[in-house]
């Protein structure tokens, strides 16, 4: 994956609370191969009326945050299914930062597995970034992944919690199954003695 | 780990391979679910040139996708094709076993591992769906991934985790008559919000949980995920060891007694300390139903639509409207008056033996008035429902019985409500489109849904019964 370091870009804001994957990524385009790109189907319906024509009142419509690269939304972002394309549909439009009071715990994982960083903030925090971005759509966004920090122009940096195993992947780039292949020793030593201990957990073979 | 232990905390502690000073374990899988959608992930091993590990501890079924119409001829949709024909690829390259389109087990991964026994309390259970929760019914650590942890899983049978908090749901007092699990897990997910259990792992106990059948012990658990829970759980008892016994995977012999034994002290001590607690009366829940778009847009059957205006906070005025608006409802209506213009019974929710037996105790003797689609939880589930007569009862009343699988409860199989129609479903999430382009979705019990079918509006089934309603 795409190591994420730091960016400096505008945000788009995003006044949902509860965006689950389903409006993320309908359920219906889960079939589609991801060679093919999946920023074609983000957010495909809340984006567009009922008629299938682009709703203006949607912020990623509008031709000011097109390539905006920071996503800034409500309370509980992500929940709901566990599908991965929701993060693969904003990746692939370019969303490499995603800022929310709170996040869906799935999602949460998947996006840093995919070079996506959520960054949990304080919804005063995310009401001044709202402000900021409606009043100059061009005004950066700072993130700084290794010293953990946003910032707005003209401000202070503002601290962020992150998992530091997750901080790690993000900033490396790294897939994590190799990560877990170095444990391969303790793995297989673990998987004797876990057989031997709890031998019922094992699937019965049937009769 | 030492000192007094959560149920939780006595399963994570048994399954750590490693641990990293940053707080993060690897934590050992025993049991990992897969099903068509697990594609991507299948495609990211091949990158990797990887095999699959333990191929004997992962099992497979194809259920989002399947047609629930004339299951022999297989999908019409190419791309549902494909993916159905990925997973027999992919499940016999790496040896994995697989229940299926026409597998006499065939089902929904979440009604058909438990039916097979593949579910057991203590275990560590995965799957790449988010309602993989309902295992934790067992005394499970059971939770959803995504694609790349289901690789992950299918690589190491591992999963690093950063250990969650722990939140207990105590129901204290017992259920009402025709109130049954759904509305109880309704009831909580209004109480705390659709994150409210975020970040943690719920326990759920107290008289009204012991009280519960397997089967609606798994709809509670099934629905922690629609609290925004990382994994729902009720420790093991005599009513799960029953139910598990002579299951196809449970335990057999000697392993069985070594289990059984085991199963008896996992539950959480008693001085054991959660993160956060919870305590509510179950004699104070009613037959509960969601008016909008999030779970947590839930209340009693006898309240009215919410009127945003009365919405302090300004945010959640404007949240609240855009759900009145979506749901196309008029502030302060009665929801008894809410017409609606299908009905669903289905879903890994609410589509158990028990479920459809609920259904068939209002449907009988009584017509649908609006298209009633029921569609078992598991083929298994099908045969015992016809064996009991149940399917006699459904179409007598009108009901469509159909095969077994996702269905209309994702609505990527074809089946789905049209834009702007109103669907009384049995199933888990109430989300814009969820079950159709512009569809509308109002969650509620299997006799709830039955009841609706029977009056084609949002009906209180204790009326209904009593006679006091249509």
């Amino acid at each position: 994956m795409i190591p994420f370091t730091t960016l400096s870009a505008p945000a788009v804001p995003l006044r949902l609370a509860n965006v689950d994957t389903d409006q993320l990524l309908p359920a219906r385009f889960l079939r589609k191969p991801r060679a093919d790109g999946y920023h074609h189907y983000l957010f495909h319906d809340l984006r567009r009326d009922a008629e299938g024509r682009p709703r203006e009142d949607f912020p990623l419509n509008d031709p000011r945050w097109a390539d905006a690269p920071i996503l800034v939304a409500d309370r509980n972002f992500g929940g709901g299914s566990s599908r991965e394309g929701a993060v693969y549909a904003l990746v692939d439009h370019g969303i490499r930062v995603v800022i929310a009071p709170s996040f869906g715990d799935i999602f949460y994982s998947n996006a840093t597995k995919n070079g996506l960083l959520p960054i949990r903030l304080p919804i005063e925090v995310i009401a001044r970034i709202w402000a900021t971005a409606e009043g100059d759509p061009t005004a950066p966004l700072s993130v700084d992944l290794a010293a953990q920090t946003i910032r707005l122009p003209n401000e202070a940096p503002i601290g962020f919690d992150i998992d530091p195993f997750q901080k790690e992947c993000l900033l490396g780039g790294r897939d994590d199954i190799d990560l877990t292949l170095e444990h391969g020793a303790r793995l297989e030593a673990f998987e004797r003695g876990y057989g031997q201990a709890f031998p019922w957990r094992r699937p019965a073979t049937p009769a | 780990m030492s000192g007094p232990l959560t149920l939780f905390e006595k399963i994570w502690r048994d399954h750590v391979v490693a641990e990293r000073a940053d707080g993060q374990s690897l934590l050992w899988i025993d049991r990992h679910l897969c099903h068509e959608g697990s594609f991507h992930a299948f495609d990211k091993l091949a990158r990797s040139g990887r095999p699959v590990r333990r191929p004997d501890l992962t099992f497979a079924i194809a259920d989002h996708y399947v047609p629930t119409r004339d299951r022999a001829a297989g999908p019409r949709d190419p791309e549902i094709a494909t993916m159905v024909r990925l997973l027999d690829e992919n499940t016999a390259r790496h040896g994995i076993t697989q229940f299926g389109l026409n597998d006499p087990d065939q089902g929904i991964v979440h009604v058909v591992g438990p039916e097979l026994g593949l579910t057991q309390p203590g275990i560590t259970l995965v799957c790449g769906d988010s309602h993989t929760s309902t295992h934790g019914a067992f005394g499970a650590l059971a939770f959803g991934i995504g694609a790349s942890e289901v690789s992950h899983v299918l690589a190491t049978q591992t999963l690093w985790q950063k250990r969650p908090r722990t939140l207990r749901i105590t129901v204290d007092g017992a259920l009402s008559q025709h109130v049954t699990a759904k509305d109880l897990i309704l009831a909580v997910i209004a109480r705390i919000g659709a994150d409210g259990a975020a970040g943690h792992v719920i326990e759920y106990a107290g008289p009204a949980i012991r009280a519960l059948s397997m089967e609606a012990r798994m709809t509670v658990c099934n629905m922690s995920i629609e609290a925004g829970g990382r994994a729902g759980m009720i420790a093991p008892d005599d009513t799960t060891i029953e139910w598990l016994a002579g299951r196809r995977y449970a335990p057999k012999g000697a392993a069985w007694e070594a289990a059984v034994a085991a199963w008896r002290g996992l539950e959480s001590d008693p001085e054991a300390a959660f993160d956060r607690e919870l305590r509510l009366d179950a004699a104070t829940i009613a037959p509960t139903v969601t008016w909008g778009i999030s779970p947590e847009h839930a209340v009693p059957v006898t309240a009215h639509v919410p009127n945003p205006e009365d919405e302090p906070d300004t945010a959640r005025r404007a949240a609240l409207a855009t759900a009145v608006d979506y749901m196309g409802l008029a502030p302060g209506t009665p929801l008894t008056e809410i017409a609606v213009d299908r009905v669903f019974i289905g879903s890994c929710t609410n589509a158990r033996i028990e479920d459809l037996r609920a259904a068939a105790a209002v449907l009988q003797d009584r017509r649908a008035t609006v298209p009633l689609m029921i569609v078992p939880g598991s083929s298994a589930v099908k045969r015992q429902a016809e064996a009991e007569g149940l399917d006699r009862v459904f179409t007598a009343a009108g009901a469509e019985w159909l095969d077994s699988g996702c269905s209309m409860c994702a609505a990527t199989n074809g089946d789905m409500a049209a834009p702007g129609e109103r669907c009384a479903s049995t199933t888990n999430r109430n989300f814009r489109g969820r079950q159709g382009l512009g569809s509308r979705t109002h969650l509620m019990s299997p006799a709830m849904a039955a009841a609706a079918a029977v009056t084609g509006r949002i009906t209180d089934v204790r009326q209904l019964i009593s006679g006091a309603g249509p």
